[in-house]
């Protein structure tokens, strides 16, 4: 409808979202405020405003995109753009655990593929798809996660643990099923620098 | 040959990560005496001198980067690039995830040399765990006044907000940054304007990568001339080197700039194992040209590395040994940049498309000999064809791949032709005038 009464040269009032024809849910709407008054520009809140809705609906829903535009101001066409560009925010529901396995140089040269393949297997992911048939994990392959020094390695629920074998996938797959922790003698966070300090 | 740390100083002392710790080890000390005793000119010459330079990939003077920022009263911004996601490169990650004060140190004491109000983080969203670092950090230096309206109750402002991407390698090229920074796709900017003049909302822009700011409050705690002691006359300081792939002991170091690169690879990391031999390594993560093993003697600095046809870059070393195939790791690394690019210029978004499909036909037996000129040739008509070095990114490592290795393409080549050939005897058998070709 932009630009039909030439008057406007931004997007025309209709294609905005109003906030009352949304009903944003409370916290969503705050936490996108919040992020909004951090920035000189609210447009900025643009990804941390993705990021709240991916946490509140688990995925980035078509509601909850035209949602955040309305209390951003921006359209909802802007921010399915903004959503379709960066890896991490899901245009599809995923499992309820994430595991994404790094598949680039250093852990494929350490055995990245067979995990990615050993986590699809214990999991119950098909080849071709990235969520198990009980919608508990999604199993993905993913770009360099910056953890080359604990080749091969997996950012599961993203918390980055390595190195692991096919068994710890396993583990990890059986303890996140049963709503443990995963592995927690992988945790990166844990690790100390390398020849020491 | 030992680590030199700087950066790294018990980097394993729980105690570091929180603002009591630093400050016990002589935190913040730096940012009272640039407040105290420097004007903003002082500081970038004392940067300057100190021949810091960027620890990001381009390895540009950090105080002559900051001394672009037109002077006088204006909005002026400062970016800290920690989206980091050059292949092989993960020292950022460890540095803010064990000393998160140093970068914020370095941030405040950036800003007042560039004068700079409002600052960022802009870190990569999958170092979640290191954003929740940082984010209890930002918070206790405000609560103590290193950051805020009037910093250490002077009349400087350094306002600093951790803002967390959302995948995407190409946000770490600058301008791409401050596009997402802004609200948008992770797209380049066409350049000039660089952002030092015209950044982020228009406005000039310092953009420094985290390991070089956190070198800011040990260059201006020391002096410039202690600083220039250590490295050699091109390559000023320490390096964090992350060293990846085929190594026993993979992990961070910390080295004095110019040490022989076998000193990092072996002597540190405790080379490839089971005694294999080195075949060849990336010197600055997967954008940087391929070196071979005789170049493991070369000493590891800016320089050193530029003349030998490749690039410290982000300093990051990835090993490769003989039992590796160099053609699939063209494709692995290939793949990466064809996935990674953003679409934006042709040379970039179609070379990659079709570097990959080329590289899967060597693989797969479908290429010709001539195929390996068609892939170099490729190449060189990305380099320098875009906005940004994406692009170059993986023409400059393929492009080292098939001149240093020719002969192992052309040894996969026919290897995968005749496999081909054997598995569908018919086919080739077919007359040409009768098949389908």
């Amino acid at each position: 409808m932009s630009g039909v009464d030439g008057k406007s040269a931004g997007p025309a009032a209709a294609e905005l979202p109003r906030p009352e024809d949304v009903n944003c849910p409370p916290e969503l709407r705050e936490q996108i405020e919040a992020a909004m008054a951090r920035y000189p520009q609210v447009r900025s809140a643009s990804i941390p405003a993705l990021w709240a809705v991916q946490h509140h609906y688990g995925w980035c829903t078509p509601e909850g995109i035209r949602q955040a535009a309305a209390v951003i101001g921006v359209t909802p066409a802007h921010l399915e753009g903004v959503a379709s560009f960066y890896d991490l925010f899901k245009l599809e529901p995923g499992g309820r655990h994430q595991v994404l396995v790094c598949t680039n140089i250093s852990c494929w040269m350490n055995g990245g593929d067979r995990l990615l393949d050993a986590f699809r297997e214990a999991a119950g992911v098909e080849p071709g798809a990235s969520r198990s048939a009980d919608g508990e994990l999604s199993v993905e392959p993913f770009e360099c996660l910056g953890a080359c020094d604990i080749a091969p390695m997996a950012a599961i629920d993203m918390r980055y643990y390595g190195p692991l074998t096919a068994e710890d996938a396993a583990t990890a797959v059986a303890e996140l099923r049963a709503g443990e922790d995963p592995l927690p003698a992988r945790r990166l966070a844990d690790r100390p620098k390398a020849g020491g300090s | 040959m030992a680590e030199t740390p700087l950066l790294t100083k018990d980097l394993d002392d729980p105690a570091l990560r929180t603002l009591a710790g630093y400050e016990a080890r002589g935190g913040y000390r730096a940012l009272r005496k640039a407040l105290a005793e420097l004007e903003p000119e002082e500081l970038l010459a004392e940067l300057e001198s100190s021949g810091l330079r960027g620890r990001g990939g381009a390895g540009f003077s950090m105080g002559t980067k900051a001394s672009f920022l037109p002077r006088g009263e204006m909005e002026k911004y400062l970016c800290c690039n920690a989206d980091e996601s050059e292949p092989g490169t993960f020292k950022d990650r460890e540095l803010m995830f064990k000393n998160p004060h140093l970068l914020i140190e370095g941030i405040a004491i950036a800003a007042l040399a560039a004068g700079a109000t409002r600052c960022f983080i802009f870190i990569r969203g999958e170092y979640a765990e290191v954003a929740d670092v940082l984010d209890r950090a930002v918070e206790e230096a405000y609560a103590a006044g290193y950051l805020g309206e009037a910093v250490l109750d002077s009349h400087a402002r350094v306002e600093l907000v951790v803002h967390r991407g959302a995948g995407a390698y190409i946000c770490g090229e600058e301008t791409a940054l401050l596009d997402s920074l802004e609200g948008k796709r992770g797209n380049p900017r066409l350049k000039p304007p660089f952002p030092a003049v015209q950044g982020l909302y228009g406005g000039p822009t310092l953009i420094n990568n985290v390991e070089t700011l956190m070198n800011v409050p040990i260059v201006i705690d020391q002096g410039a001339e202690r600083y220039r002691l250590l490295g050699t006359e091109q390559s000023a300081g320490t390096k964090v080197v992350s060293v990846s792939g085929c190594v026993q002991r993979p992990g961070n170091y910390e080295v004095e700039l110019g040490i022989p690169a076998r000193e990092i690879v072996y002597g540190l990391a405790g080379g490839p194992p089971e005694e294999r031999a080195v075949k060849a390594w990336f010197p600055g993560g997967s954008s940087a040209p391929l070196l071979t093993a005789a170049e493991l003697d070369l000493p590891y600095s800016f320089e050193a590395m530029a003349e030998a046809g490749s690039m410290l870059g982000s300093g990051a070393i990835i090993v490769v040994d003989e039992e590796v195939s160099i053609v699939e790791l063209a494709l692995r690394t290939a793949r990466f940049y064809h996935h990674e690019s953003c679409g934006k210029c042709t040379p970039c978004r179609e070379g990659t498309n079709w570097t990959v499909k080329m590289l899967g036909r060597v693989l797969s037996g479908e290429a010709t000999p001539m195929d390996l000129d068609l892939i170099a040739s490729t190449q060189d008509r990305i380099i320098g064809n875009c906005l940004c070095v994406l692009g170059d990114s993986m023409a400059m490592p393929i492009g080292s791949m098939v001149r240093k290795f020719r002969s192992e393409f052309e040894f996969e080549l026919e290897r995968a032709r005749i496999g081909r050939r054997a598995a569908e005897p018919v086919e080739v058998e077919l007359p040409v005038e009768l098949g389908v070709h």
